[in-house]
């Protein structure tokens, strides 16, 4: 049955490509262009943009971004050349693709634990409390969960600091100590997407059938068992699908988490904390020449287009329906 | 073991007996308890250095008892208030254009894309999902926007890069797909109307809950956002909230501008509580979120997993 009406939206499809355009074509052709030129500025000529890091780009005053373009030298790979030469990229490239994937694992590993705890509560209303305390991080931008973190870690004034003042210990230079700084990241990061991740995981706890648990029930499984045999295997294909997405997007790092957290990702914990996203921004803001800049960033997009590409792949053999492509 | 759970079943019904025992239970909760409060006790924390007094910071730092309240920051926020309610009012018109310009934008390429007979389909489609693999990344966006479109320090700069999602737009689509039926569409066109009768009074109204999710995450991101204020704005006066909150982080002095009389702006800025009134800051910022948030929280959720389906 299914398989039939698919058949024929196949058909008129098909037939829908061979006619000529009609009046209802063109109206919702004018609805797409707003939306369409928008994606033309915003996605397809920043697309184009990547050109310059082929480029010894240069800004000439008064002159558009076309004539620059057209007026700049080819510089081959020589942008990429200095990347590749400088020490930054082994850091910043260990750093994003190794955040990246211990926030995976252990983000998605303590969300599910706390879905699977949550959903055994005997109070539906106290669950519902705790989930809307626990969202709240969520909503919370990066700049503002700076100023949280200062609270704690600032040198003069700092919470920790106090206290290691009252009992008589010296205080620490938090924000130049870059031994804590991984700590800070992963414990921050978790603080803020953990609530989140677990309302996803809850509502696909929810919709697992009850009659299993039932007839576990009667089997005499515990609630251990239960979640063993039952829960875990009902979520694993939305955990791997989350897993495999967020694998994609391996090169792309939080880029507020790394670097309003750390007040600049620079300086003596550059090591631990500069990723991607970073490096290329302090660029930006200094006297860096834009080409050698946007040898990484375009670095960045191509790795980053591939690793989506494989992951999706991966999912579409798993479920075919979970995958975006 | 089994026997006993048998036993029970004739007395309690499965729901009520398949539950963890009550010891289980109280540790689950003060477990939450203690998540709960993580999650909440910074701001909590924020708050009340916001309202200690600049004195007793000097003395003994931030803490969580401190040795004397005071409003001095507020106050001193009020009357510096003229850069933070200008600061205000560019976060609050950037959020309301945005919000409204993408929700437009959004719905009408979701209407667009959700016609499955509209001839173009296939090309549209492919321009709102190729950006979903591959962007410019931002270095050569910061390059388009300033030297091409000359963004540069216009509100502008900080309303359109944000305004569209493809993700919104799959949404919307499949919103669309599974609400509208074809048939309903069809009637409608034998009836004279065009495409834009049908979006306007029929696929829009008939919309409300998508509209409300991409609204709310729409203007959540335009609120929240101080990325493209620290690329795009250097003028002070174009500053959004969240910016200024970012910029004195490093440099409080930015606020001093107003000193009473007979005092040098250097004695002002000595007298200015610092530590309170940065603090203050970042509670004026947290206060409308944490308050409007638990009520739109299911919109949330029922957003993201909308977008699960494949439409």
């Amino acid at each position: 049955m299914k398989r039939g009406i698919r058949l024929k939206t196949l058909n008129s499809n098909t037939k829908a490509k061979k006619r000529k355009a009609t009046k209802g074509d063109w109206e919702l052709t004018l609805m797409a262009v707003p939306t369409t030129i928008w994606y033309i500025l915003f996605c397809f000529m920043p697309m184009f943009g990547l050109i310059i890091a082929f480029k010894d780009y240069k800004i000439q005053p008064g002159k558009g971004f076309i004539y620059n373009v057209i007026h700049s030298e080819w510089a081959g790979f020589k942008n990429f050349e200095f990347l590749i030469k400088s020490n930054d990229l082994y850091v910043i490239l260990r750093n994003t693709i190794v955040y990246n994937l211990i926030f995976i694992v252990m983000g998605s590993a303590l969300a599910v634990i706390l879905a699977i705890m949550m959903n055994m509560l005997h109070s539906r209303k106290r669950s519902k409390v705790y989930q809307t305390l626990m969202f709240f991080p969520y909503f919370m931008s990066w700049v503002v969960a700076a100023y949280f973190l200062d609270a704690f870690l600032n040198y003069d004034n700092g919470l920790i600091n106090n206290m290691m003042r009252d009992v008589g210990k010296t205080a620490n230079q938090w924000y130049m100590n870059k031994n804590v700084w991984p700590f800070i990241l992963v414990i921050m990061y978790l603080w803020k997407s953990t609530g989140y991740n677990m309302v996803i995981y809850l509502s696909s706890i929810s919709g697992i059938d009850q009659t299993l648990y039932e007839a576990a029930v009667i089997d005499g499984a515990g609630k251990w068992q239960q979640t063993r045999y039952i829960t875990l295997p009902s979520l694993k294909n939305v955990i791997i699908m989350m897993f495999i997405l967020n694998v994609g997007k391996i090169f792309y790092s939080d880029f507020g988490l790394f670097y309003q957290l750390s007040q600049g990702a620079k300086g003596s914990i550059f090591n631990s904390v500069a990723t991607i996203d970073t490096y290329v921004f302090n660029a930006l803001k200094s006297a860096t020449p834009i080409g050698m800049t946007s040898a990484a960033s375009f670095f960045q997009s191509v790795a980053c287009c591939i690793t989506i590409l494989v992951a999706n792949a991966i999912v579409k053999k798993i479920d075919n329906e979970s995958s975006i492509i | 073991m089994r026997k006993r759970a048998v036993k029970d079943m004739d007395m309690a019904d499965s729901s009520t007996l398949n539950r963890i025992s009550p010891a289980i239970n109280i540790s689950f909760n003060v477990l939450f308890i203690l998540f709960a409060l993580i999650c909440i006790i910074p701001v909590v924390f924020v708050f009340i250095i916001s309202i200690s007094s600049e004195q007793s910071i000097k003395l003994n730092g931030y803490r969580f008892w401190p040795q004397e309240f005071s409003l001095e920051s507020y106050l001193f926020l009020w009357k510096e208030g003229k850069m933070i309610i200008r600061a205000l009012g560019v976060s609050a018109a950037v959020t309301v254009a945005g919000t409204a310009m993408g929700v437009i934008l959004t719905t009408l390429m979701g209407y667009v894309l959700s016609i499955r007979k509209f001839k173009f389909n296939s090309f549209f489609t492919m321009v709102v999902f190729i950006p979903m693999i591959f962007n410019g990344g931002m270095i050569s966006s910061y390059v388009i926007n300033t030297q091409f479109l000359h963004l540069k320090n216009t509100l502008w700069a900080l309303i359109l890069p944000l305004c569209v999602s493809s993700f919104h737009v799959i949404i919307c689509k499949t919103f669309f797909k599974l609400n509208i039926p074809e048939s309903i569409v069809e009637s409608a066109q034998i009836d004279g109307a065009s495409h834009f009768t049908i979006f306007a009074r029929i696929a829009f109204p008939l919309s409300k809950p998508i509209v409300a999710t991409i609204a709310l995450f729409l203007s959540f991101a335009y609120w929240n956002d101080w990325f493209q204020s620290s690329l795009y704005i250097t003028d002070t006066k174009l500053f959004s909230i969240q910016s200024l909150l970012d910029h004195i982080q490093r440099n409080m002095e930015m606020m001093a501008k107003n000193p009473s009389l007979g005092v040098t702006l250097q004695q002002y800025m000595n007298n200015m509580p610092k530590e309170g009134a940065r603090m203050a800051m970042a509670i004026i910022i947290i206060v409308p979120i944490a308050c409007t948030y638990p009520f739109f929280q299911r919109y949330f959720i029922s957003g993201l997993t909308v977008g699960a389906v494949k439409g």
